[in-house]
């Protein structure tokens, strides 16, 4: 390793730079966009200077848009707190039922349990809307349109394949003998699965709770057709930017930086489980 | 139930639907009394670990009934058995260092924690790993895993104890030292154990009894000597035993008073009719063919004997093993002096009629052994 030259050292440098360049100038010029007004960000040619303002986020937080065409109300944070609802709310109940039934898979051999593994898998192929529009009739007759509750429910469809199938891998990694030393040992089944199992699985439920997390977050089709205004998370909602007297692109640039503000914290936080847990070795023992 | 620890009453397991899946263990029935340390002997795929998993309860059985402290468990879930188990892929728990795994099941009983770290203590320094307490599992080499999971189980309070390849990883110096410790470790308190190994030294050196399976079948329950000396049929007989019993097909005639047997290379050993006991006599005679055995340290060189030609003289350092092609096939004699032969020298082979084990080329069973031979 100490033989690399300089020159190829630099090169190097200068080859993760621009990979690094690439891929954060979007965001770098989103936060740019977020602190000017939709006149600054129209300019041509456009510059990086520019007298910041913060008048997108006290439009966001207020709630009032102020437009040419005169003021807009905007339910931006309603929407903030339904998106983190919804993903929260989804990826716990996604937990709860994922689990079990990932240590069940991974664990228990059963008539017909591949065939069952695979068909909550196959949810993830089927285009979205083709589940929607009679999910959507459906809904509207037995009264959970428009609920956070039918909603998570149709979340399920992200997060519960996705939960599933990362966790169960997990759990088949984790050495049958092990649980069944802590079982002999005297404890109950149960026990073994709470003491033993999920502990060493947690790495794979972190990062599967993640991803599930940021999908949910992330999806916009299913809150679009079942969900009205008050119950839309921020995907849906961005759409009021879309005015009549034009693209708010500061107010836009600034929702996406609030919206992505929970995520990157989440992220943030469980990065060290993630990388544990996207790295397998980490459970075996 | 007599005494009897554990009692397998025709054991069967199918992996799979039963009657169509792979059957694993055949119908096998053993009583094990309190405080007899078992080997479960056989090759890989024999159906050991199959049994032994069976009596801890990780395997359901599919047909048969075990009795364990005089209660039908079969059906029970482990941690209503009361056994103690060692694992031959260790399993130590790798979240907890060496002396927390070891104490884990004392430490859920509540035992006072100055009992917990006597015990401890004492089971470490007998297997030689009292010195790796704070480490954790991940750290340690493969034999000291599989020690501390030895004393993971040793540890406990059980009825029996059941022992997967205990010392599989351990170095040989090692192994015959823990050996004895451990031995003397079950004996002293009187522990009923049960070990699987596919070592029929350890088997020898630790078992009171030794259970030997192939193909799923209980071949031969019986002690170490008996094994050697009477063994059941040709399996144990050419299984136990190193180097490995010779077997040949002869046939027998019976000329002058004299039983000639005759091999498939034309050789011939005859011995007076009145070297074997009248029903065995009998026996050979009515059988026409049979496989006749002889362990190889049983093989002596003598010029009334039969030719063979040397092929290999390895001297041990206590012992030598000659090999030598006969009757068509290749006879093994371990002599315990240097034996002074070369390679494709001409000696002559006796087989004592004392020493021969008789067994029916169709079902391999054993007919007469040397023993009952006069």
């Amino acid at each position: 390793m100490d033989q690399t030259s300089t020159l190829e050292k630099v090169l190097r440098r200068v080859a993760i730079s621009l990979v690094i360049l690439f891929f954060m100038f979007p965001i770098f010029w989103i936060v740019l966009m977020s602190f000017q007004t939709n006149e600054t960000i129209l300019r041509v040619p456009p510059s990086v200077i520019f007298e910041p303002t913060l008048s997108n986020y006290v439009a966001l937080v207020t709630g009032k848009l102020e437009t040419q065409a005169g003021t807009l109300e905007i339910n931006f944070m309603s929407n903030l707190w339904n998106s983190l609802f919804l993903s929260a709310g989804s990826v716990a109940v996604g937990l709860i039922l994922g689990i079990p039934a990932a240590y069940a898979f991974g664990r228990i051999k059963f008539r017909g349990s591949e065939d069952i593994a695979f068909t909550l898998l196959s949810f993830r192929f089927a285009p979205p809307l083709l589940v929607l529009l009679p999910l959507t009739i459906y809904f509207q007759k037995i009264g959970l349109a428009d609920t956070y509750f039918g909603l998570i429910w149709v979340y399920q469809l992200i997060v519960l394949p996705l939960i599933l199938w990362i966790v169960r891998g997990y759990f088949e990694d984790i050495p049958a003998d092990i649980e069944y030393a802590y079982r002999i040992a005297g404890h109950s089944w149960f026990s073994t699965f709470r003491t033993v199992a999920l502990p060493l699985a947690m790495p794979g439920i972190a990062a599967a709770g993640l991803l599930a997390f940021i999908f949910a977050w992330n999806n916009f089709i299913f809150a679009l057709v079942l969900a009205s205004a008050d119950k839309q998370p921020v995907t849906v909602g961005a759409l009021a930017f879309v005015t009549a007297s034009g693209i708010q692109y500061g107010q836009v640039a600034a929702g996406i930086v609030l919206s992505i503000l929970p995520t990157l914290a989440l992220a943030l936080y469980a990065q060290r489980y993630l990388v544990e847990g996207l790295s397998l070795g980490a459970v075996k023992g | 139930m007599n005494g009897a620890v554990l009692r397998l009453e025709n054991v069967d397991k199918f992996y799979g639907a039963v009657g169509q899946g792979v059957h694993a263990v055949r119908n096998v029935s053993m009583d094990v009394g309190q405080g007899d340390i078992i080997a479960l002997l056989g090759s890989s795929g024999c159906g050991k670990t199959s049994t032994l998993r069976m009596i801890a309860g990780f395997e359901e059985t599919s047909r048969g009934k075990i009795h364990l402290s005089g209660r039908e468990v079969q059906t029970l879930p482990p941690v209503r058995r009361h056994v103690a188990m060692a694992f031959e892929g260790y399993s130590l728990y790798p979240t907890v260092n060496v002396r927390d795994n070891i104490a884990f099941a004392l430490k859920a009983q509540r035992l006072p924690r100055a009992e917990v770290d006597a015990k401890v203590t004492e089971v470490t320094k007998m297997l030689e790993i009292d010195d790796i307490l704070e480490r954790m599992p991940n750290s340690l080499s493969g034999g000291q895993q599989q020690r501390a999971s030895l004393a993971r189980a040793l540890i406990r309070d059980a009825d029996l104890y059941l022992l997967d390849e205990p010392m599989g990883q351990l170095e040989p110096q090692l192994r015959t030292l823990l050996r004895g410790r451990l031995k003397h470790f079950i004996k002293e308190r009187g522990m009923t154990a049960i070990l699987v190994t596919h070592d029929q030294t350890e088997a020898n050196a630790l078992a009171d009894e030794i259970a030997v399976m192939e193909d799923g079948v209980l071949q031969q329950f019986a002690s170490p000597a008996e094994l050697k000396e009477r063994p059941a049929n040709l399996f144990t007989g050419t299984f136990v035993g190193e180097p490995p019993m010779n077997v040949f097909p002869v046939s027998v005639e019976s000329k002058a008073e004299r039983l000639v047997l005759r091999f498939e290379g034309g050789q011939c050993l005859n011995y007076p009719e009145s070297a074997f006991a009248a029903e065995v006599r009998a026996a050979l005679i009515a059988n026409g063919r049979v496989v006749i055995g002889v362990r190889p340290y049983a093989v002596r060189r003598s010029e009334a004997g039969a030719p063979a030609n040397v092929l290999t003289n390895q001297w041990l350092g206590d012992q030598s093993h000659i090999s030598a092609s006969f009757a068509n096939s290749t006879i093994v004699l371990v002599e315990h002096d240097r034996a002074r032969v070369a390679i494709g020298d001409r000696i002559m082979i006796e087989l004592s009629p004392t020493d021969l084990h008789v067994f029916d080329p169709e079902s391999g069973m054993a007919i007469s052994h040397g023993r009952e031979l006069t």
